[in-house]
């Protein structure tokens, strides 16, 4: 990792921080954004407008400047599966990397501090299975 | 004027997604991948989110209203069970698979890729499916 890449990721995170701020202190509401996309998709008309206001600006500047060139599954079907998951574990555990790992442990709460710790595990052993194999 | 913080929220968030590189699954997967070339920028990106926010939780905490006067609404659990943990580590699983979460999956949306939307249209329907299912247990 070369200094620009490590600034750039700070000056990222800096960003979120601020947007996660912003949500919490204007809107009173914390910015997590599997619960704000479960509610947007269930919740009464009347309050789905400012989810759905959070979901469109998070994709805003992707539109204006683009995505890069991001390496995305190479399957639909892992694509399928991994969203699977990701959309089951996320509302029975109650949040994901913005819930948990930002705003949770900004908020220094012990359950998001447990559940970031089991996501990164699970994940990080995903990882080496998927990427260097079984090899039991 | 709520419709119009939570877009200027959503545009910060997203925006810091798109210039930390956390939108690229490659930077994702290569953080969780600690037997290869080892991808720190995840764990800046997180440190530097969660040092800005925190301020905002405590200054929420002592007022209850947002500077807006909407109601604060706060996760008011403590209790660490098993419908945390067990979900925690599905999420992993599937973070582990694509190298997405919800966040970067929003914004990668805009990319227009086909294998953005599924994974998005299955992120909706875990979240439906499950949701349901916690609702009507059994």
């Amino acid at each position: 990792m070369t200094l620009a890449v490590a600034l750039r990721a700070l000056e990222g995170g800096l960003l979120i921080g601020a947007g996660a701020a912003t949500l919490l202190l204007l809107n009173g509401r914390v910015a997590g954004v599997s619960g704000i996309l479960a509610n947007a998709l269930e919740a009464q008309p009347g309050e789905q407008g400012w989810r759905l206001a959070f979901l469109c600006g998070l994709a805003l500047p992707a539109l204006v400047f683009g995505v890069g060139h991001p390496q995305l599954p190479a399957s639909w079907v892992m694509a399928l599966l991994a969203g699977l998951l990701v959309g089951c574990g996320t509302r029975l555990g109650s949040g994901c990397t913005s819930g948990h790992g930002v705003c949770g442990l900004a908020n220094l709460s012990r359950r998001s501090l447990a559940a970031t710790a089991v996501f990164m595990v699970t994940a990080i052993i995903t990882v080496l299975l998927v990427r260097h194999g079984w090899r039991p | 004027m709520r419709f119009l913080t939570a877009l200027v929220a959503g545009v910060l968030f997203g925006g810091g997604l798109l210039l930390s590189g956390m939108t690229d699954p490659a930077n994702v997967l290569g953080f969780l991948d600690v037997s290869g070339e080892w991808r720190p920028q995840l764990a800046l990106v997180m440190a530097g989110a969660a040092l800005v926010a925190a301020p905002a939780f405590r200054i929420v905490r002592r007022r209850h209203r947002s500077l807006l006067g909407e109601p604060v609404t706060l996760p008011d659990r403590t209790r660490i069970d098993a419908h945390l943990l067990t979900g925690a580590a599905i999420f992993g699983v599937g973070w582990g698979i694509a190298g997405i979460c919800p966040g970067p999956g929003i914004v990668l949306l805009a990319s227009g890729e086909s294998v953005a939307w599924i994974f998005m249209a299955a992120t909706a329907i875990g979240l439906l499916i499950t949701g349901r299912l916690r609702s009507n247990p059994g």
